[in-house]
């Protein structure tokens, strides 16, 4: 299955998490079984309003059913769960660690938004 | 004459000065368009009563039968305001600044607009010297604007007209100020005020206003970091508010220091009748 993870850097399957949604560095396609990735540049990152909408709309583009990440604000939230999108969190790890966890099942589905959302740039 | 008070950091004392210039004055006029907190009302004390206007703006309002899921709207839409989720468009009104261009733009006319109450406007209903009016955004909107601009609707030309704005030098800053033919920029002999005014000073040299600074809890020994850039600038200091206890005081109990400290009033006359002059 191909799920979306969010990444800071981009080098391959060691790459690190990033725990923002809205304004990852990258959205990477990984395959949970062959564990081939793909990176995606996030291009809603600079936005100065409506980022997490502009990133939920990026990675629903991608027609995955899962995306893994750390924080998920209530706009990206919604838009993620109108296109029936299963939200995973988990703070840090590569995308190898995070990709492991998510196939044994140790991470946790969520229910709602993890924070309150926020204006601006990072 | 329309004066906007405005600083780059917070709570240097914008209130200050534009309520107690504002009460100082003949024939003023004062707006609080500091939307997302208005706080001058704590030393006016108007009374509001029940009637205020509403602050409308318009909402994109997807009709689903029509809508051939196109996407032209989401491109088009520069802040993000909507998305398309199995083929469903999705608007976030929160986040829509009003433009209008998904409804011209959609090629079946399937977007329509519909009004959404984000703000209020009220005034002082009592009869007092001095007229006031206060701008209010909602809770949970992000773009105070429309509120601004329909506050300033409330400009009396006949009146000396003082503008309270939000603290910062973003687009709530500016819209205030844009409008004005002087700016007060209040300031505080900190490294972070001097860091703070050196940006307003960037953003009413690019608006092309006059402008001059006043130094808030002015103290012997740290006012030389602002009138060291001042000078350097060519930029008047108007006047030097002292960091005082009886000041810090009056303000903690909702009273205009002018009102205790009667000879004030006479330096906030000759002041503005200084700006007066050099705009003349």
């Amino acid at each position: 299955m191909k799920i979306i993870v969010t990444a800071k850097n981009n080098s391959g399957i060691e790459s690190e998490l990033d725990p923002r949604f809205g304004r990852a560095n990258y959205f990477v396609i990984v395959d949970t079984e062959s564990m081939d990735v793909n990176f995606i540049d996030n291009s809603a990152a600079e936005a100065s309003s409506g980022a997490g909408v502009g990133a939920a709309q990026l990675v629903a583009d991608q027609k995955v059913e899962v995306v893994i990440s750390g924080n998920f604000g209530p706009k990206a939230f919604n838009g993620l769960n109108a296109a029936n999108i299963r939200l995973y969190a988990s703070n840090s790890g590569t995308l190898a660690e995070v990709v492991e966890e998510y196939n044994k099942g140790n991470l946790k589905q969520l229910s709602n938004a993890t924070n309150s959302g926020h204006v601006g740039i990072r | 004459m329309v004066i906007t008070v405005l600083s780059g950091k917070g709570g240097t004392g914008k209130t200050t000065v534009s309520t107690n210039l504002a009460l100082s004055i003949d024939n003023a006029q004062l707006l609080d368009a500091d939307v997302e907190e208005p706080d001058s009302y704590i030393f006016i004390k108007p009374d509001f009563t029940e009637e205020y206007e509403d602050v409308n703006r318009l909402i994109p309002v997807i009709n689903n039968d029509k809508c051939t899921s196109c996407r032209k709207c989401i491109d088009f839409c520069q802040y993000n305001a909507l998305a398309i989720m199995l083929d469903n468009v999705l608007v976030y009104p929160e986040i829509c600044h009003s433009c209008g261009g998904c409804a011209r733009i959609c090629p079946e006319g399937a977007i329509s607009e519909q009004e959404k109450t984000i703000g209020s406007i009220k005034w002082d209903h009592a009869d007092n010297i001095l007229e006031f009016w206060q701008g209010e955004l909602n809770i949970g909107e992000e773009s105070s604007i429309p509120v601004i601009e329909q506050l300033k609707k409330h400009i009396d030309p006949n009146k000396n007209v003082i503008i309270d704005a939000q603290p910062g030098t973003t687009c709530p800053t500016i819209e205030a100020a844009i409008d004005s033919d002087f700016c007060i920029l209040v300031t505080e002999p900190t490294p972070f005020g001097l860091n703070d005014l050196q940006m307003a000073v960037e953003v009413v040299r690019d608006i092309k206003k006059p402008f001059a600074v006043i130094i808030n809890r002015s103290e012997e020994g740290y006012d030389d970091i602002i009138e060291k850039y001042c000078k350097k600038e060519g930029i008047k200091i108007l006047m030097k508010i002292p960091f005082m206890r009886k000041i810090a005081q009056l303000y903690s109990t909702g009273i205009p220091f002018i009102e205790e400290m009667t000879s004030w009033k006479e330096q906030f006359v000759i002041m503005y009748k200084g700006i007066e002059e050099e705009l003349s």
